[in-house]
């Protein structure tokens, strides 16, 4: 296959950036998008250019650290995907491709399509987690949970925290990647303890971290990898107002 | 150098409590001012960490990706075991414990091996407790699965995902002592270099991968926990950034490697597509709880596999181990499909693959009850090879997947370096030369859940005394003044080839002579051939840009150029040990039917390298092991 690149490139978060062409050949169908970046960084390393920086590690969609947005669309044009697991062949031969980083004003840029997710980690780290330290646990079989209940809280819990949601909401709220913890912890019994203060403060988090308001659009859902559902949203929300009235 | 290490004295059962009755205690005022250096966020690390800061140490925690939570635990699909026996099959701690020397082919320590199963009782009530969604059955209790090697279900799951369950289990418990400040936590750093002061490790140097400023960090003990080194091969199941970095340089800073060159190879990956490819993925072995593993009879089979008939199609682990059949452990069916392979059967467009086929299991039991076991995983094989396996079985082939070797350590999780301690997959100890499957997630969060808060603080109740070190001191200099040594050596080749380019060719190399079968002829051809890779690496290299920015590249080079040193040791490793013995295989040692065939008179040992300095042999130390409590028998799965 034949292709038109056009990739943001950009030096630092200081400097200005622009999208820059690369025509690019003999690209197999079966390659994977980032192998396709790879054939690219490769001619452009021995052309003595800077290859374009991008995050990427496990490459088969369950890391969370890859992620540009495809022809404007997060991870690219097929749904319940990461970038690291779309293939050459859903593009047509020929084609051009535009390749630019996930945009979001809690997402500073590092460089090319290198952005700082950190704020994710802070989020969590404001209460998303159980207060179960080491040793204190009890026999797991005293404390029964219905399959289903075990289920869902799974679904919610699976998130990877790449930040999709955040890119393709055009309000950037990470209501989709909070919401997904919250639900995760108080769906079970053993999370529920810590249940009020936990999405207080995330939600907290969340704005101090400067993301957007959700107004409801469910872009995050369909650009979800993992295909986390905006009922999680609907979760928080509901715990949040409980927490405050009652809280 | 006389190897100790450092096994109690007593029954069995007795061992590690006796150990934790008897380890020295640091009092809580005091732990306030001792500092752990942790690098690695992976289960061990970040159990590590969490358990290390509850106890009020305070915590330097190190990895190269953007976040704690991205560490390589997060691909692990299949499960993780545990002796609980909540099916009433017969599993007991002991049954465990000798099911995994066993598998480990009488290759590891019995008391390390023991302690494996007996904390793994603890380890689903802590994950549990920290709300990781296992799998339930209806009536709300854990279900479990049986998975390859063994005949009992004690195999613990969330889906397809439980390694990143048990890590976003152990990252959220990391993060929260970042918040309560006992963690500080470096992302994007990796670690170029151990400091050592009196012999004693105290302290890393580590390149801030978003600056590419060079940093010092001075601790009262370091711990690596850096995973695997599989990605030697350059085609694997690890991740990219996955190296053998950190290990190696410990390494050559004193510490000896333990067979390294004991490689697991997963029988169930995707076959490699072409020259591009960055990596194999790994479909869960708890697949072959329903797949049928077969191949053509026929050589050269030009018809797809639907169309060929019963009797013309050879299942051939359940020909050869028809106990086990298609659960036969992983280095025999990897290395049972490498010889169908190699003998002219393999399937798809590069021959280089075998069927792994559900046709029988979804006439029996129905597609529904398939797809609700398998969903995930039938569908990230359509995203990857565009194909379905409702309709047609998938193509499958072995992979680099598993260091069972890796840094030396003692009963103890410390290295033959005072104050350096290796935890997790980066430590050779209780896999043997074969690891179980789901084993690993639990060595990894045991070593840190529950081995290293008793096992450090007894090295730290000693080293209250010692005077502190600081970034100030002398050696840090020196080890610093080294690395931008190397890095700057690399940016500057300028040569006309890519670190990729290298990396691919080492991983050829490895995977030719020193994979599923080695003779002794191979690997001195492997030791000769790295050597005359190195030099062109050395003569070719070229890394864009600079060592003072943000340079994927250079990272790249640094770990390749490490990889280089690593891969010529596994050679000698491997070379040394005349014998077979689980996932190393001999050719010059086996049955006439092609069995491991196994040498306990001459090599029941630990081979434990010492570092002489570049372009010398390595030396061997070995480290006898001593069975008190089993016998050795032949590992036989027919
Ligand atoms: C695809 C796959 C599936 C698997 N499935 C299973 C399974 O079902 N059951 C099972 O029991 N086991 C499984 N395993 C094995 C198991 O997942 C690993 O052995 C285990 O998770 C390793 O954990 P770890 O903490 O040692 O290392 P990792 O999780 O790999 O963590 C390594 C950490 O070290 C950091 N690091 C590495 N190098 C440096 C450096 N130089 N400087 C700074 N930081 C560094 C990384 O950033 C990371 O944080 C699987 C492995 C793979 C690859
Ligand atoms: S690289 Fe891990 S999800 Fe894409």
């Amino acid at each position: 296959m034949k292709l038109h690149l056009k990739i943001w490139r950009q030096r630092d978060a200081q400097s200005n950036g622009a999208l820059v062409d690369y025509d690019l050949d003999g690209i197999d169908q079966h390659m994977s998008f980032l192998e396709m970046m790879d054939t690219l960084n490769g001619q452009l390393i021995l052309n003595g250019d800077m290859p374009v920086e991008f995050d990427h590690d496990c490459r088969e969609g369950i890391c969370g650290s890859c992620g540009m947005m495809v022809n404007g669309q997060a991870h690219g044009p097929v749904a319940g995907l990461t970038v690291c697991q779309l293939h050459m062949r859903e593009f047509k031969d020929g084609a051009t491709i535009y390749v630019e980083p996930f945009r979001a004003a809690a997402f500073p840029l590092k460089r090319d399509l290198k952005i700082d997710r950190s704020a994710f980690d802070r989020i969590i780290q404001a209460g998303g987690f159980i207060s179960a330290s080491t040793g204190s646990a009890i026999e797991a079989n005293n404390l029964p949970i219905t399959h289903d209940m075990a289920e869902s809280a799974f679904d919610s819990a699976a998130c990877i925290g790449c930040g999709a949601c955040v890119a393709t909401c055009k309000n950037s709220s990470a209501a989709l990647f909070t919401s997904a913890k919250v639900s995760h912890l108080v769906k079970l019994p053993q999370g529920k303890l810590e249940a009020e203060k936990r999405v207080i403060q995330m939600v907290g988090q969340m704005d101090v971290e400067g993301f957007g308001h959700c107004s409801n659009t469910e872009a995050c859902e369909v650009k979800c990898p993992q295909g986390i559902s905006v009922l999680n949203i609907a979760m928080m929300n509901w715990e949040f107002n409980k927490s405050s009235l009652l809280g | 150098m006389i190897l100790n290490a450092k096994i109690p004295d007593g029954p069995l059962e007795d061992k590690w409590t006796t150990y934790k009755e008897k380890a020295k205690l640091v009092n809580p005022a005091n732990r306030k001012k001792l500092n752990i250096i942790v690098v690695g966020t992976g289960l061990s690390g970040s159990s590590a960490a969490a358990s290390l800061a509850e106890l009020g140490y305070n915590i330097q925690s190190f990895c190269f990706q953007d976040s704690a939570r991205r560490a390589h635990s997060v691909a692990a699909q299949g499960g993780v075991n545990a002796a609980k026996n909540y099916q009433n099959d017969g599993d007991s701690v002991y049954r465990m414990f000798y099911d995994t020397l066993k598998g480990g082919d009488f290759r590891s320590r019995e008391a390390n091996v023991y302690r494996l199963a007996e904390c793994s009782l603890n380890l689903i009530d802590q994950a549990v407790a920290q709300g990781v969604p296992f799998a339930r059955e209806y009536g709300g209790y854990l279900s479990n699965r049986s998975f390859g090697g063994v005949q009992v279900s004690r195999t613990f799951y969330a889906r397809g995902q439980t390694g990143q369950q048990l890590l976003l289990g152990a990252y959220q418990a990391l993060i929260r002592q970042v918040g309560i400040g006992k963690v500080k936590l470096h992302t994007r750093h990796e670690m170029l270099d151990l400091v050592l002061v009196d012999g004693k490790a105290k302290g890393i140097i580590v390149r801030n991968l978003d600056t590419g400023d060079i940093e010092r960090f001075a601790a009262d003990a370091v711990v690596i926990a850096t995973g695997g080194f599989g990605k030697i091969y350059y085609l694997s199941t690890l991740a990219m950034g996955c190296n053998a970095s950190a290990i190696w340089r410990a390494h050559k800073k004193g510490a000896l490697m333990a067979c390294p060159s004991w490689t697991q190879m997963h029988p169930t990956c995707l076959p490699q597509a072409g020259d591009y490819q960055s990596k194999l993925t790994l479909m869960s072995e708890s697949l072959r709880n329903d797949g049928r593993i077969w191949v053509p009879k026929l050589k050269d089979e030009k018809r797809k596999a639907n169309e060929i008939p019963e009797e013309e199609r050879d299942y051939y682990l359940e020909r050869r181990y028809p106990t086990f059949g298609n659960l036969a452990p992983r280095d025999i069916s990897s290395r049972a499909a490498k010889e169908r392979i190699d003998a002219g059967f393999g399937v798809g467009p590069l021959n280089n693959a075998v069927y792994l086929d559900f046709s029988k299991a979804i006439k029996e039991q129905g597609i529904d009850k398939i797809r609700e076991k398998y969903k995930n995983l039938f569908s990230m094989y359509k995203k990857i090879t565009d194909d379905d396996a409702y309709q047609a079985p998938m193509k499958i082939s072995p992979a680099a997947h598993f260091s069972m070797g890796g840094l030396w350590v003692d009963y103890e999780l410390m290295t033959t370096i005072p104050g350096l301690f290796a935890v997790g997959e980066a430590n050779f100890a209780d896999h043997g030369a074969n690891r179980l499957g789901a084993n690993s997630l639990l060595q990894a969060s045991i070593d840190g859940y529950f081995i290293l808060p008793y096992t450090l603080t007894n090295y730290l109740a000693g080293e209250l005394k010692t005077e502190k070190i600081t970034i100030k001191h002398r050696a840090f200099d020196i080890a610093e003044a080294e690395v931008n040594e190397q890095l700057q050596l690399l940016v500057n080749i300028n040569g006309t080839k890519t670190a990729d380019h290298f990396h691919k060719e080492l991983g050829k190399l490895l995977y030719d002579k020193c994979g599923l079968s080695r003779t002794a002829k191979g690997l001195t051809e492997a030791i000769a051939g790295i050597e005359l890779l190195s030099g062109k690496f050395y003569r070719e290299l070229r890394v864009s840009g600079t060592e003072g920015e943000i340079n994927a590249e250079l990272e790249k080079a640094g770990r390749v150029a490490d990889y280089l040193e690593m891969a010529r040791l596994m050679c000698y490793d491997a070379l040394t040990r005349n014998e077979s013995c689980g996932a190393h295989f001999r050719e010059e040692y086996q049955t006439p039917d092609g069995e491991a065939l196994r040498n306990d008179k001459d090599f029941c040992f630990v081979s434990a390298w010492e570092w002489p300095g570049r372009g010398i042999e390595p030396i061997l130390h070995p480290e006898p092991l001593v069975f008190e409590f089993i016998k050795l028998s032949v590992r036989s799965y027919s």
